[in-house]
């Protein structure tokens, strides 16, 4: 649905350049929810402006539902015709709501249906229905100071649907709310994406919010995207940066000679008591170090981090045993990879 | 003259009333009609602006600064044959409109350039991503969402041309400036000028007054998005108090009151 590929950004400003974007290859599915987390400075913003074309790449090109949107700028600054129309069929939510403090709720949805040129009745029946889907029905004669950050941001979302896009951007768009308000937030932007069929880029800096809301995600560093994914392929990629922020166990073994297992559930495997049937089986004294269960991309995930007696030699066979219940075993430590592969 | 004089003094006040009024308010008509769109541009053509143009920028900054450091008295000097070929005369209340109008439009231009860049650039972004081009961004966001601040403008201009009304009745214009000048200064009937100072005084108020009060109804009803312009109000509330009480300072302070604006404009242009 969204397909950059070798998007370069570069700001100059004052004789100094920043290359804000570095060869940008990324694949959003039609109907999926796709996060895209980094730090500060990593590029995030520049690529999700990119793509609406609101900062005009530097280099490469951005598809967006099988069109080349980069072919539709015209040579100056300002946005041709054919750019515009297709910018109206990509919604865009924003960190700071931005919303007209000079009109009221209804009147803020009602304006990307003024830019397509709808008429009184049509506007006002579809931002009434969209007040509705959102939420927020009882607010629309309010205006965006009346309301607390979560309501604008629901203000922002059926605005951003008024023109029934495709695709919904959206950079940062929990950043300004509380872990509650976040949450229904998420829960409502997950809905629509199941509901409208809508595709979803968004961009976070909380882990929690890929963890809840996306199928896929990416980590950019320095203007690159050097992890990407389903949320699933990544939990299984071991070592994965990303993977690991997810879905985080900590521990540190109770002493030398003990071996470190990281161990990931997927789905059914998560109830199965793989753990005591390992110490029956093997007799052996188990201690779990850390544990940690949650739904991800609306699957069930669980990660633990036990400790095994003895180095790791002594402990192929158990080890062994857990890859054969279908986990997935990352061994912490010393463990050389030739060994971790003779394992199998 | 004295207070015994009222039945010859009324319509003197009255008729002089009116044209003070009749020069404020086509001038200031025109200066709205002009100086808005400059305004807008002159924040358009910025450097990051949606119609960044550097040459367009700066001819109309210069034209603005020259049209905006020339002395009132002057400007209608220099105007005189521009004057005369629109309305074919160089004296009286139509005459004077002319360079009124053409001093206030730079003087409001700029109140305005500083009302639209107080827009966040957010909102702007928002309605470039739903596909609106730059007439919408002016129409829907820039100018709705600067209308507190630039009815403080309009208000800010319509007491700077009172004031400068004074000057046009040296062109035989009339007006309330003009009979404390022929009156007060020429004649030494100072109690005819006091009057025209008292009422000038009371205009300016109600004027001021009633600009604060709609700018902080709009402002209000959009919750404040920041506390220059609440600042800016409460600055201007405290000169119409002074306004009210004192009479002869009035006039003073309000004029200093709009040299403040202007040197704040110029400021913010600086930098
Ligand atoms: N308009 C601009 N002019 C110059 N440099 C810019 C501009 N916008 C962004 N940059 C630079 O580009 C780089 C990437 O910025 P970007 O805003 O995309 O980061 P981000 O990942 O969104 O960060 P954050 O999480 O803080 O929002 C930064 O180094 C930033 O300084
Ligand atoms: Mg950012």
């Amino acid at each position: 649905m969204i397909t950059t590929s070798g998007l370069t950004k570069v700001y100059r400003s004052r004789g100094r350049e920043v290359t804000a974007l570095d060869g940008v290859d990324l694949h959003v599915r039609e109907g999926e929810v796709f996060g895209v987390i980094g730090q500060s400075g990593a590029g995030k913003s520049s690529l999700i402006r990119c793509v609406n074309l609101l900062e005009r790449p530097t280099s490469g090109t951005v598809t967006v539902a099988g069109r080349d949107l980069t072919a539709l700028t015209g040579r100056g600054p300002r946005a041709g015709k054919e750019l515009r129309q297709a910018r109206s069929r990509i919604g865009m939510v924003f960190q700071h709501f931005n919303l007209l403090s000079s009109r009221t709720v209804q009147d803020n949805v009602e304006l990307p249906l003024e830019i397509l040129g709808r008429s009184g009745k049509e506007r006002s029946c579809r931002a009434l229905e969209l007040l509705d889907l959102v939420g927020l029905a009882d607010k629309a004669g309010a205006y965006p100071a009346q309301l607390s950050g979560g309501q604008k941001q629901r203000v922002g979302i059926a605005r951003a649907l008024a023109g029934d896009p495709k695709v919904l951007l959206s950079d940062e768009a929990t950043s300004a709310l509380d872990p509650e308000t976040t949450r229904s937030i998420l829960q409502l932007l997950r809905d629509l994406n199941r509901q409208l069929g809508l595709t979803v880029l968004l961009i976070t800096h909380e882990m929690d919010v890929v963890k809840s809301v996306c199928d896929s995600a990416a980590l950019m560093e320095k203007g690159r995207i050097v992890e990407s994914g389903t949320v699933s392929e990544l939990l299984a990629t071991p070592g994965s940066e990303l993977a690991a922020a997810l879905f985080p166990v900590s521990g540190d073994a109770s002493g030398d000679d003990r071996t470190v297992v990281d161990v990931t559930f997927h789905g059914e495997a998560a109830t199965q008591t793989v753990v005591s049937q390992l110490s029956r089986t093997y007799n052996i004294d188990i201690s779990i170090l850390g544990a940690a269960m949650d739904t991800v991309g609306g699957r069930q995930v669980g990660r633990m981090r036990i400790e095994l007696p003895g180095p790791y030699e002594e402990n192929v066979v158990p080890i062994g045993f857990l890859r054969e219940q279908g986990l997935q075993i990352d061994v912490l430590g010393p463990e050389p990879a030739l060994v971790q592969g003779g394992a199998k | 003259m004295t207070w015994t004089d009222w039945p010859a003094m009324q319509p003197l006040l009255s008729e002089a009333c009116w044209d003070t009024l009749y020069m404020v308010g086509w001038s200031t008509l025109i200066a709205v009609v002009g100086g808005l769109p400059l305004g807008v541009l002159l924040v358009l053509t910025d450097r990051g602006g949606l119609l960044q143009s550097v040459v367009a920028n700066k001819v109309i900054g210069q034209v603005v600064n020259v049209a905006r450091s020339m002395p009132f008295i002057i400007l209608m000097v220099a105007l005189m044959s521009f004057t005369r070929t629109v309305t074919g005369t160089t004296i009286g209340r139509e005459a004077a409109i002319v360079p009124l109008a053409i001093g206030a439009i730079p003087f409001f231009a700029r109140l305005v350039e500083t009302a639209v860049r107080e827009v966040d650039g957010g909102l702007v972004e928002a309605v470039q991503a739903m596909g609106g081009n730059t007439w919408t961004v002016v129409r829907k966001v820039l100018v709705p969402e600067a209308l507190p601040s630039l009815i403080s403008s309009a208000t800010t201009t319509v007491v700077a041309l009172i004031g400068y009304s004074a000057m046009a009745g040296t062109v035989g214009a009339g007006g309330l400036g003009d009979i404390a000048i022929r009156y007060g200064y020429q004649r030494f009937e100072t109690q005819l000028m006091w009057i025209t100072v008292g009422i000038l005084a009371v205009v300016i108020s109600l004027i001021q007054f009633a600009g604060d009060y709609a700018a902080r109804a709009l402002h209000r009803r959009g919750g404040g998005s920041g506390a220059a312009p609440r600042l800016r109000l409460l600055r201007d509330r405290t000169l119409a108090a002074e306004t009210a009480t004192a009479g002869t300072v009035a006039a003073e302070t309000a004029t200093a009151g709009t040299v403040a604006d202007e040197t704040a404009a110029d400021v913010s242009k600086v930098a």
